[in-house]
């Protein structure tokens, strides 16, 4: 699923990774990027429509990604284990339909997982473009997020 | 405190200053983006970008940290759903100053929680030379003013 635009299968779904969520970990994102009392206080998050503290969307996002790269990484390594030319890497112009269904919590474990949409060429003989929907279930089979991705894959005649 | 009726329709905002620096870019990058052209300018040349950029969700981040620094931690936020569309137009490098505009395309009650009310936001992210870097439509949840919970 992760190598060049030829070798990606519409309908394809893969298991990326998993990340957990701590209450430090929690704290220490939302004081950087998203301090809001729902991310920060136990106490203040209960007087929330979330009724206690939960993770900034952007801290699941951000560890969707993480678990996207990471699992990238490991394909590629594999591709030039076996001496062949790893495809550079595009980039992506956006996403969209992204929702959080559920909050977060402390101690959420979140599993990502990614399946393809679709794919298509563009007028640039060398990359293609292909739709990744990007989704985390946490371990009570509740989805953390979802969303879509469709950044550019290298084309293997490019 | 802003409340749900501090939001017009059609109100434009302009607001924060973040200076992005290499260190920044590559920290995010390190911890939740860990591609070569987020980490290491020489890296980055083997890429279709080919130079150090940010990764798109750091700079998502800072519009975060823009947006609470300048009115969200002072007022009645119960967060967002989600996010409709975030489009990354433009590279943002080491050195970029970056400010965002706001504007507001719709309001309505929520009919299952009458003291809350949902916000349509387009949120653009602008660097120092005036172009929009990335844009975004999203909705938050804030509580009306005049009803209580």
């Amino acid at each position: 699923m992760m190598a060049y635009y030829e070798d990606v299968v519409v309908g394809d779904e893969r298991r990326v990774g998993e990340y957990e969520f701590t209450r430090e970990a929690i704290v220490a994102f939302a004081r950087r990027y998203d301090p809001q009392r729902f991310h920060l206080d136990e106490e203040a998050a209960k007087d929330s429509m979330f009724g206690g503290l939960c993770a900034s969307g952007w801290h699941v996002a951000a560890a969707s990604m993480r678990a996207l790269v990471d699992y990238r990484a490991a394909a590629f390594a594999e591709i030039a284990a076996r001496g062949e030319v790893v495809p550079p890497l595009g980039v992506s112009p956006g996403i969209a339909n992204l929702r959080w269904p559920n909050p977060t919590r402390p101690g959420d474990v979140v599993t990502f997982h990614v399946s393809v949409l679709d794919k298509r060429e563009t007028r640039r003989p060398d990359w293609g473009i292909v739709g990744f929907r990007i989704w985390g279930v946490n371990q009570h089979g509740g989805q953390a997020i979802s969303y879509e991705n469709r950044p550019f894959v290298a084309r293997r005649g490019g | 405190m802003l409340h749900f009726e501090d939001y017009p329709v059609g109100e434009v905002a302009t607001f924060g200053d973040k200076l992005v620096t290499e260190d920044e870019i590559v920290a995010f990058a390190h911890d939740w983006d860990p591609q070569p052209f987020h980490l290491d300018a020489e890296a980055a040349r083997n890429s279709q970008i080919g130079e150090l950029i940010a990764s798109g969700w750091h700079t998502g981040a800072m519009l975060m940290r823009m947006m609470c620094d300048a009115y969200l931690t002072d007022s009645a936020s119960e967060g967002a759903p989600g996010i409709d569309e975030m489009r990354w137009l433009r590279p943002v490098r080491p050195g970029d100053r970056l400010h965002a505009r706001r504007t507001t395309l719709s309001a309505r009650a929520l009919s299952s929680r009458p003291h809350i009310g949902v916000i349509g936001l387009q949120l653009d992210v602008v660097n120092q030379h005036d172009e929009t870097v990335l844009t975004m439509k999203t909705a938050a949840f804030i509580r009306r003013r005049e009803i209580a919970p």
